[in-house]
């Protein structure tokens, strides 16, 4: 009897039977899950598998149809995310939270209960991103900021309220190799202290590392509960997704040829205060090799590809030398007339119009396909566009004349990404390709890139995952603090080490390693 | 307890639903307006809503009044769609009259069809200059068009009452500040005998016609639409944004403009202090209560229209004042705008937990 109520009071949460249903879907089915003082525990699940629904009712943004949840052996129902964190609840959500036209430090003071002294929290703050490694000034307006650097805020935000229980929503796709291990070190440091957490991802590895129980979700239901540390990556990825996991095939060394996208030391001043100027970058991506681009976001990609993609054209010309057009004033339309396509990291309000169907998002950018006659649409035209793209590209929707928001988003970037590549672009620049994308979805997208590769397209990825990078690229290089470090071969270089040049570092090494190679 | 919960999707149906559902909650309150005057409500209403259009002349005033208003807000729509916000569509039609009006007077007493066609061109290019000032504004040096716009509607206002005071009094007028009544080649042929409706009517619909087109069917109006819907994908997709303030901007000028060349050339036959009879706004509801729909426009300008003469039937049967108008306008946008709120989100009931 005892020891029965002991055993209750280690759990700190329990779920039982809980079950979400929305219109069209079921977001949970019977769900049961329970949490031990100072575990780490893994919600393990594509995207769609209904992880994010059942923390949100964790954290009470919505409420279960059915089902109990026990907070310390009590039966709780939490009205609110207020209640939540009265709690005890704490959670990084995977979409930011945070009020773009206020500065780090109100944003912070906004989620903490009473009128807290700003400055005082502005100092809170820079202790725990200094203890935990999660570099931000509380003074910057938060829209100024990048996405890896919003997600630190809401890191921050959470760990300032010393939580039991963390909720953290896919927390790492942003940091540098070293990071990652430091946020996992104060992680594992918060367990120790009691602190559980409730860690989602569909990163296998990370979850091997860290985590020590794992629940798999698949399709809203409970598939399987393991132990992670005596599971293998592909005894998991099939409880996650019901089979193997694709591994993009290579074909082997890149066939260069033409040089199809050359940057001659370009330099733009930010418009943004806050922004990182570009400084000198000079770049060569030849027709047939993928070039990777690593670094910690905010150091100058969105820069970067404003730049490339002609959203910001820069004053001279020939900064940006596409497909031996100088390019640099010229319009993003213009740009693609020249053989360029751009996938944009941004999927729905940017690379694709949330509220328009399918067909008209394929209209967005491939209108020069022959789809008008006298600045009139050919409707038809369109359509065929669409489906086709759907078709080879295998993206799960209702149909063309579907709204793009009534996709996931790995379909969506399948479909974005397919209209890009359907249009034969000579040079395509992609963005974050697989962000937030579930792992079936992103080993297609990387496999197609290859393909195309392969048939002959120049290609630049900029990405914050490092591990993406050394499965698709040829080439390597960084970027930091607006600059960009030499290229190397991925057979020339390792994780650590472009790890270590995501912090800035690359003249003493590269000086070493050039010559070595020399 | 009643809570507001954001929907997954916008409700197509609700945003469809909505104008309907405005304009029931907008006959209601004046219902509950006119009991509250003192007047027998249901009485009001008939003299408001069925009395202007009893008769077959009746409806055709309604169409008349319509007319400007069709014209304004197809206008506005086009700009509207790609979140080019021109307020100003009253000082365009001021302008569009004045200077269809200086055609007429320059051409006084002079035969043929070109007085007409040079008033038609003169009331559009009057509009479309008055929005080139926002336009060009706004495209070099960020301005908000919707002050620039609107701001301009009191300068139209004072140019207007200057000139009817000045250059363009009539001179035999006895010093009223109208201009001389326009000769019959400057006013546009009636379309119905024994009615005021005009030729202005078909433009109108040639508008509407036009205007669907361009936004259903043309790769401009796509591209607007989309800067409307997500400014970042247009840019993404490097539709050119200056492009389209100024096709946003000179499509509102420019019908609005032909809307205050339709006045003075139809029923008014001169101009007045009073070119305009506040259609360049009324329009902006117009266009809302539509959807900025050309269809919608079609229908919401009929009842616009009939809130109008609605308004002149209260003054004379009901003995209120002709503001009454403006309250239902208002009323209309009101609940308009209330309604809307249920296109993103739905009402939920959430039993309050102990």
């Amino acid at each position: 009897m005892t020891s029965q109520a002991q055993g209750d009071q280690s759990l700190r949460l329990e779920l039982k039977g809980i079950t979400k249903k929305y219109p069209s879907v079921i977001a949970n089915e019977d769900v049961s899950l329970s949490v031990k003082r100072g575990e780490i525990h893994a919600v393990l699940g594509e995207n769609g598998a209904g992880k994010s629904t059942l923390m949100k009712m964790i954290y009470g943004v919505t409420r279960a149809d059915a089902g109990e949840m026990k907070w310390e052996g009590q039966v709780v129902q939490v009205e609110n995310p207020a209640h939540a964190r009265s709690l005890g609840i704490g959670m990084v959500f995977q979409h930011f939270s945070l009020f773009e036209t206020l500065t780090v430090v109100e944003n912070v003071a906004l989620a903490l209960p009473g009128n807290p002294d700003l400055n005082e929290l502005a100092q809170q703050i820079t202790e725990v991103s200094n203890r935990y490694g999660l570099p931000v000034d509380p003074q910057r307006l938060v829209h100024a900021l990048s996405v890896g650097e919003r997600q630190r805020v809401e890191i921050i935000r959470c760990l300032l309220q010393n939580p039991k229980l963390l909720i953290m929503d896919e927390p790492t796709s942003v940091l540098t190799p070293q990071a990652v291990r430091k946020l996992f070190d104060t992680l594992r440091q918060l367990a120790a202290e009691g602190c559980s957490i409730l860690y989602i991802s569909h990163k296998l590895d990370e979850i091997q590392e860290l985590c020590h129980v794992a629940t798999v979700l698949r399709d809203g239901k409970v598939t399987g509960e393991c132990i992670p540390a005596e599971e293998t990556p592909k005894s998991m990825a099939s409880l996650m997704i019901g089979k193997e996991l694709p591994v993009p095939e290579h074909s082997g060394p890149a066939q260069l040829g033409e040089t199809r996208l050359q940057l001659n030391g370009l330099s733009k001043v930010s418009d943004d205060p806050f922004g990182t100027d570009l400084q000198g970058i000079d770049i060569e991506v030849r027709s047939g090799e993928i070039l990777g681009i690593a670094g910690v976001s905010g150091n100058g990609q969105q820069e970067l590809l404003y730049a490339l993609s002609g959203e910001e054209p820069v004053a001279e010309a020939e900064a940006i030398v596409i497909c031996g057009k100088p390019s640099g004033r010229d319009a993003p339309d213009r740009r693609r007339l020249s053989g360029m396509g751009f996938v944009p990291e941004e999927r729905l309000g940017r690379g694709a119009v949330p509220r328009m169907s399918l067909s008209e998002n394929a209209l967005l950018t491939a209108h020069h396909a022959g789809m008008l006659r006298h600045g009139m649409i050919q409707f038809e035209r369109v359509a065929t566009f669409a489906r086709k793209c759907i078709a080879d590209f295998n993206v799960k929707c209702g149909g063309e004349d579907h709204a793009a928001n009534s996709l996931s988003g790995g379909n969506l970037q399948k479909f974005i990404m397919g209209r890009e590549i359907l249009l034969a672009p000579k040079l395509l620049v992609v963005a974050q390709p697989t962000w937030g994308v579930d792992v079936g979805a992103a080993a297609f997208i990387r496999q197609q890139l290859i393909d195309l590769r392969d048939a002959g397209t120049a290609i630049l990825v900029i990405s914050e995952e490092l591990e993406e990078l050394f499965e698709i690229s040829d080439r390597i290089a960084v970027i930091a603090n607006g600059r960009l470090s030499p290229a190397r071969n991925l057979a020339d270089t390792s994780i650590d080490e472009i790890g270590v040049w995501m912090s800035g570092m690359w003249e003493a090494p590269a000086a070493a390693g050039g010559e070595a190679h020399a | 307890m009643l809570r507001l919960e954001r929907r997954p999707e916008a409700s197509q149906l609700m945003s469809y639903a909505s104008p309907l559902i405005a304009i029931v909650l907008m006959l209601i309150g004046g219902l509950l307006l006119f009991t509250a005057l003192g007047k027998d409500p249901i009485e009001g209403f008939k003299v408001f809503f069925l009395y202007p259009i009893s008769d077959s002349y009746g409806v055709s005033e309604l169409f008349l009044k319509a007319t400007p208003l069709m014209l304004c807000a197809i206008g506005l729509a086009v700009g509207f769609r790609a979140n080019v916000w021109n307020i100003g569509a009253e000082g365009q039609l001021i302008v569009g009259g004045v200077a269809a009006s200086a055609v007429a007077l320059f051409f006084y007493e002079s035969e043929g069809a070109h007085v007409l066609i040079l008033m038609v061109v003169a009331g559009a290019i009057g509009g479309m200059l008055w929005a080139m000032i926002p336009a060009f504004l706004k495209t070099r040096f960020n301005t908000n068009e919707i002050l620039v716009s609107l701001m301009l509607v009191y300068v139209a206002q004072l140019l207007v009452s200057w000139l009817v005071h000045g250059p363009m009094m009539d001179p035999d007028g006895f010093n009223f500040p109208q201009s001389r009544l326009f000769e019959d080649s400057a006013l546009l042929p009636i379309l119905v005998e024994g009615t005021r409706l005009n030729l202005a009517f078909s433009f109108a619909v040639g508008a509407l016609l036009v205007g669907y087109i361009f936004m259903y069917r043309s790769f401009a109006g796509f591209q607007m639409q989309v800067a409307g819907y997500a400014p970042n994908a247009a840019r993404y997709a490097g539709f050119s944004a200056k492009r389209m303030i100024w096709i946003g901007l000179l499509s509102g000028g420019g019908m609005a403009g032909l809307a205050g060349m339709s006045e003075v050339a139809g029923p008014m036959g001169q101009i007045t202090e009073h070119v305009s009879n506040n259609y360049g706004f009324a329009a902006i509801i117009v266009a809302f209560v539509a959807r900025l729909n050309p269809v919608g426009i079609f229908f919401a300008s009929l009842l616009m229209a009939l809130l109008y003469l609605g308004g002149e039937q209260a003054q004379q049967y009901l003995a209120l004042p002709s503001s009454i108008s403006n309250v239902f306008q208002g009323m209309l946008l009101m609940f308009l705008l209330g309604s809307d709120v249920f296109i993103n989100y739905r009402v939920r009931w959430k039993e309050a937990v102990a």
